[in-house]
């Protein structure tokens, strides 16, 4: 299965990556094949069959609502490492 | 014997007898890797400053007559593990100055017990590889022939096991990541069930299948360090209470009993193929024959669908990378672009400059498993056939107690020979994948040596393939064997 130009483009705007022309080239011939090779899948009859999601056995885990103290300067790392302004963390520009 | 050369148990009752000291086997360890690692290049970054600290406060603590399993033990984290103080970087670009605010769970166990952490070891960037080749930061070398790779995707915490810079390593397994790298080092690697080690802490991958583990020098010190660093945690809500663990273990073997009797070996027929090197089968049959000897019974047995666990995980894993490594966007931590002038502009170019070749195949071939129109035909057809691989092994475990297969298909294959052909590289993973997507317990113990295309002979790993939270009859039979 060869993926368009487009396609791939298209794919890498979603992923939010910037890629070369050399790149998509790349990418386009490479994930093309690694599609024809998984679809072997559909060989596989599985109309009756239930998807699985997690193997973990647990359902509905959950725990107490409550706030626990969390050391700031910990805290506002695990936020944010780069630029912060009163608590906030600060971004490049969204609207033009 | 040069302390670094030590395994845990050793160290213990020099440790306890007050022969040698933490500092002392620490430095050993620190003065192998100022040797070895400019050539193998097993780590990232070696902390000793902190390191010369962690084990004076271990003698003290010794001194005190503390005891304690790992109390004083040095070892090497791989780096997609948060240390605290010290930097995480998943070998990536993206990461390369990160320093994490706090300790995985599993760090923090470690710490807590007295062991030293000696440094972060390299692997394949955000661990999406098999050779280490995909590591922003070059390579890692075996140390049984540095012109071929260690494996991976923690194929720095194997060599540096392998090449005693370190007693034990941390390593984290996904979809093979702890045993291709072990049986291609010639050391004991151990992919814990699912939910058994939390998983806070780790960078994600795969959350469906990510699992912390030990890589060592036997299987009694893998015992060793899984029992240190498994558990439920209220950090990792995906982690296993105790009650289902107690509810699933059966006594297959009494701990005490010298054969292994009553034990039910399956030898999947899947994992034996005819195109599989014979000198593999042979190694691997060996191990069977001395099950047999000591009083197991050895049966066939079919895992149907094993084919398609190959196909089923490339679908799996990118799907859940692409959502993953979504949270790397330059913002809160990492790699970012200057001079962009808009926020799609930022993430795009913080992104495609941060993130290496596999991670991006990874993250492109995601996201269109789970773009509109695709969702069904690729993600969810992936999911239901990985219910029949459940199936398969479900099954298998109601005829036999274990499954003996291979580790890889072969021994370590040269630096370059597999980086431009990403498929093949996915292909490593043939015996792997099946119990990560299963969420099983699976054991890679050295199984002696395999004759390698134009080289010598390279270490071979056998696995064996447990039900879920069975890890101490694996250790039981793998203490047997080694």
């Amino acid at each position: 299965m060869q993926l368009t130009k487009e396609e791939i483009q298209h794919i890498a705007e979603l992923s939010r990556l910037n890629l070369s022309a050399e790149e998509e080239e790349k990418y386009r011939n490479q994930l093309g094949s690694i599609l024809d090779y998984v679809k072997m899948l559909d060989e596989v009859k599985t109309d009756k069959v239930m998807p699985t999601a997690q193997v973990s056995g647990l359902m509905d885990v959950f725990r107490e609502d409550t706030v626990k103290p969390w050391n700031q300067e910990e805290a506002e790392a695990s936020l944010s490492q780069s630029e912060r302004e009163n608590g906030n963390v600060k971004v490049k520009r969204v609207l033009q | 014997m040069n302390l670094n050369e030590l395994n845990i148990k050793q160290a213990r009752e020099l440790l306890d007898s007050g022969k040698t000291t933490s500092l002392e086997i620490t430095e050993a360890c620190l003065a192998q890797i100022a040797a070895q690692d400019g050539q193998i290049h097993a780590c990232l970054t070696v902390c000793a400053t902190e390191a010369r600290e962690a084990a004076r406060a271990a003698d003290k603590r010794l001194k005190q007559g503390e005891k304690g399993p790992l109390l004083g033990i040095p070892y090497l984290c791989k780096d997609i593990l948060m240390t605290k103080g010290i930097r995480t970087t998943a070998a990536s670009k993206i990461l390369e100055n990160y320093v994490a605010p706090y300790d995985a769970t599993v760090v923090r166990k470690l710490k807590e017990a007295g062991a030293v952490m000696l440094g972060k070891t390299n692997l394949d960037e955000f661990a999406h590889g098999a050779s280490t080749e995909n590591s922003a930061f070059g390579p890692t070398k075996n140390p049984y022939d540095l012109t071929r790779v260690a494996g991976g995707s923690s194929g720095g915490s194997a060599a540096a096991v392998a090449a005693n810079m370190c007693l034990f390593a941390l390593a984290s397994d996904t979809g093979g990541s702890i045993r291709q790298p072990s049986s291609f080092c010639g050391v004991v690697g151990l992919k814990p069930s699912y939910g058994r080690v939390s998983r806070f802490g780790l960078l994600s991958m795969t959350s469906s299948t990510d699992v912390v583990g030990p890589i060592a020098k036997t299987a009694e010190d893998a015992e060793i360090v899984f029992k240190a660093i498994a558990g439920q945690d209220e950090l990792d809500a995906t982690s296993a209470p105790e009650k289902i663990i107690i509810d699933s273990q059966k006594n297959i073997i009494d701990s005490q009993a010298k054969t292994l009797s009553g034990l039910r070996v399956g030898l999947p027929k899947e994992y034996f193929l005819p195109e599989l090197n014979p000198e593999i089968k042979t190694r691997v049959m060996a191990l069977a024959d001395r099950l047999k000897e000591a009083g197991a019974e050895i049966k066939e047995v079919s895992l149907p669908y094993t084919k398609y666990g190959i196909p089923v995980y490339y679908i799996i894993t990118p799907s859940e990378i692409s959502s993953n490594l979504a949270r790397f966007d330059g913002i809160g931590w990492g790699l970012k672009d200057e001079e962009a002038q808009n926020l799609q502009e930022f993430y795009k170019k913080s992104r495609g400059a941060g993130f290496g070749p596999e991670a991006k195949r990874r993250i492109m071939l995601g996201t269109y498993t789970l773009s509109a129109g695709y969702y069904d035909a690729y993600y969810k057809k992936a999911q239901t056939v990985r219910t029949l691989i459940i199936n398969d092994f479900n099954q298998a475990f109601k005829k036999v107690d274990v499954l003996l297969t291979p580790t890889v298909p072969h021994g370590a294959f040269k630096i370059g020979e597999k980086s431009n052909d990403p498929l093949a590289m996915y292909l490593e993973d043939i015996f792997v994948t099946g119990a990560s997507l299963s969420g099983l317990p699976a054991i890679s113990i050295p199984a002696g040596t395999v004759k390698v295309k134009d080289g010598g002979d390279m270490p071979l790993g056998a696995q064996l393939i447990g039900a879920r939270f069975q890890e101490e009859m694996l250790f039981k039979i793998s203490e047997f064997l080694v």
